[in-house]
């Protein structure tokens, strides 16, 4: 169930071909959230291709890392990293938002790999302090790891899950903050202003490293770091570039939550991912 | 007639769990010592959370603790998981995991409190809800049974709506529940009082006081709201022609109009709803406010009488 420890470049590999499931997916959906998709995608490779002790054969495994996307619009990359896990065929992507197909809109719980439904924001990182509770319970020594949007923290339950995380010296809880500085309505900090994150959640007791969330070995570090905590949480903020790797997409709120309009701009979106 | 806790009977119940199920763990929101869990929490206090007046982080951290096979129980008043709506909707019915809720302080038996704290929309709110279960005991005895059965027989989410009044004790030691199934506490083929929590000892009240018209009132205990026991709703129908429905709710989306859409759609025949009629609660002794909302043993009488002697338009004066 160890991953094999992969190189940058293998990571850099397995990240381009889910970026190209991202675009493909919410292209033929003609719907979804590609921005925060691509903003998160290298956090999810590192964690499903080098952190996380799972294993797609036996994905109940009582010992597995569970993770939680609590950011569920961005399913698109959740689902494309399971299925080149193994979870599922990437043939079955395609059917992503379709009837005929389990890939809901946002993150489903009937997914193979999945451990949590979400896409209503402030939810899954409290669902993850529970799950960190049940490991403590049981003694085990597994990790939970939370994905958040840095639109996501306007929820207030957010901060109520950042207390009990404190509380109960949720060590084993790791929560990455996709920290892309866009929303659905426009810039973050115009919408409702957030400000220094790392000073807010270092005094809710939270241990707070920063990094680039599109370095490979800095993402790989900090996780490494989160592990070491022996008593306290740990939030990363990954500084990330919604839609990052489709020149247009980048920094632009517009596509949070729209596809390419055009053959054209599915083609070029594409043709950037395969030659960056 | 004695009465006694449903609150405590729940307390008690949950650490008669704790003791032989270690999976059994308990959340509150800063009212455990009025919801009764705090006899659980102290008694195995590695196994309650106490989350603070973080009532999102309680229904949010029951779902993890669900997720990783915890069999979970989470209480505080039912006024405040209402604000938690979508994370029931979200995380614990759309993931359909093993999650009890088991609200106290329900209903305008809170009494003084007044209306902040007197929900009466809160079995409509959940029963709204795929995958929810919804059950209002009529007493202790019952209370017991319900926690009991349900920590058997299901791991998909519940929720078990308590009082902080006592209630009479109206069920024997033998009682059991059985989910979707309701009880007949009384016979009779006139009348048909189909009621639940504190309405069912009233109902029986009123059907003495009927008897002395002349008129058999038949009152059944209609505890399990969802599922809700459609054989018992049409037969009560078919044997009596005229129902009525009491609960300490409003009438909307509450027993009454649960019962009325198996009426309708079964055996149609006038249903008259007794509860809260679209309305706020108000402070005031809790055994008083019954009267002024129209749904004391008066106001079951009056209803009963004029529907049985078809006088519907003056079922609703009283």
């Amino acid at each position: 169930m160890n991953n094999v420890a992969l190189s940058v470049d293998e990571l850099r590999e397995i990240s381009k071909k889910a970026r190209l499931h991202i675009i493909e997916m919410v292209y033929g959906a003609k719907s979804g959230h590609p921005g925060g998709s691509l903003s998160i995608i290298d956090v999810l490779t590192v964690l499903y291709f080098r952190e996380m002790h799972v294993d797609p054969v036996n994905p109940s495994d009582p010992g597995r890392d569970l993770f939680v996307l609590s950011k569920g619009h961005a399913s698109p990359a959740l689902y494309s990293i399971l299925s080149l896990k193994g979870y599922f065929p990437e043939d079955l992507l395609t059917g992503f938002r379709k009837i005929s197909s389990k890939l809901e809109g946002h993150v489903h719980y009937g997914v193979p790999g999945v451990e949590a439904s979400t896409g209503s924001l402030g939810q899954g990182m409290g669902v993850g302090v529970g799950m960190a509770l049940a490991s403590k319970l049981d003694d085990k020594k597994n990790w939970i790891y939370v994905v958040i949007g840095d639109g996501e923290i306007e929820e207030g339950s957010i901060w109520e899950s950042f207390m009990a995380g404190y509380k109960y010296r949720l060590n084993n809880l790791i929560v990455i903050l996709d920290r892309n500085m866009i929303q659905l309505d426009g810039f973050t900090e115009d919408i409702m202003p957030m400000m220094e994150i790392k000073n807010k959640v270092e005094s809710f007791g939270w241990n707070v490293l920063e990094i680039d969330g599109h370095n490979y070995d800095e993402i790989i570090s900090a996780i490494e770091k989160a592990k070491k905590s022996k008593e306290y949480p740990t939030l990363i903020i990954a500084r990330t570039v919604k839609g990052k790797g489709v020149s247009y997409m980048e920094n632009n709120p517009k596509y949070h939550g729209s596809p390419p309009e055009s053959e054209d701009l599915y083609l070029k979106a594409l043709k950037e991912i395969r030659e960056n | 007639m004695k009465s006694e806790s449903l609150r405590e009977a729940y307390g008690d119940e949950l650490a008669r769990l704790g003791e032989t199920d270690r999976d059994v763990v308990v959340l509150d929101a800063d009212l455990s010592s009025s919801t009764k869990t705090a006899i659980f929490g102290k008694r195995f206090p590695d196994r309650f959370f106490n989350m603070g007046i973080s009532e999102q982080s309680m229904v949010l951290t029951a779902a993890g603790l669900a997720l990783s096979g915890k069999k979970v129980f989470a209480s505080t008043f039912a006024v405040f998981l209402s604000r938690t709506y979508e994370q029931i909707r979200q995380s614990i019915c759309y993931n359909n995991i093993n999650v009890k809720f088991v609200v106290t302080h329900a209903g305008i038996t809170v009494g003084e409190d007044g209306a902040t704290h007197q929900i009466v929309e809160d079995v409509g709110i959940m029963s709204g809800l795929p995958n929810m279960k919804v059950i209002v005991p009529v007493d202790s005895i019952e209370t017991r049974s319900v926690i009991n059965y349900l920590y058997e027989n299901v791991r998909t989410p519940s929720y078990t709506r308590l009082t902080r009044e006592k209630f009479p004790v109206l069920n024997d030691g033998d009682y059991n529940f059985i989910l979707g199934k309701a009880t007949t506490m009384r016979d009779g083929n006139d009348v048909a009082i189909i009621a639940n929590g504190a309405m069912v000892s009233f109902s029986l009240q009123a059907a003495m006081e009927l008897k002395t018209k002349g008129i058999d009132a038949r009152v059944i205990n209609m505890s399990s709201v969802k599922p809700i026991d459609r054989d018992a709703i049409i037969k009560a129908a078919r044997e009596t022609g005229h129902i009525i429905t009491a609960e300490e709710h409003s009438i909307y989306n509450g027993l009454g109009s649960r019962v009325a859409e198996v009426v309708t759609q079964e055996y149609p025949v006038y249903v008259h709803r007794i509860g809260m009629n679209d309305t706020f609660g108000k402070s005031g002794s809790a055994w008083e406010l019954f009267d002024y909302f129209h749904m004391g043993v008066s106001n079951i009488v009056h209803a009963s009488e004029s529907i049985f002697r078809e006088e519907k338009k003056n079922a609703n004066i009283s």
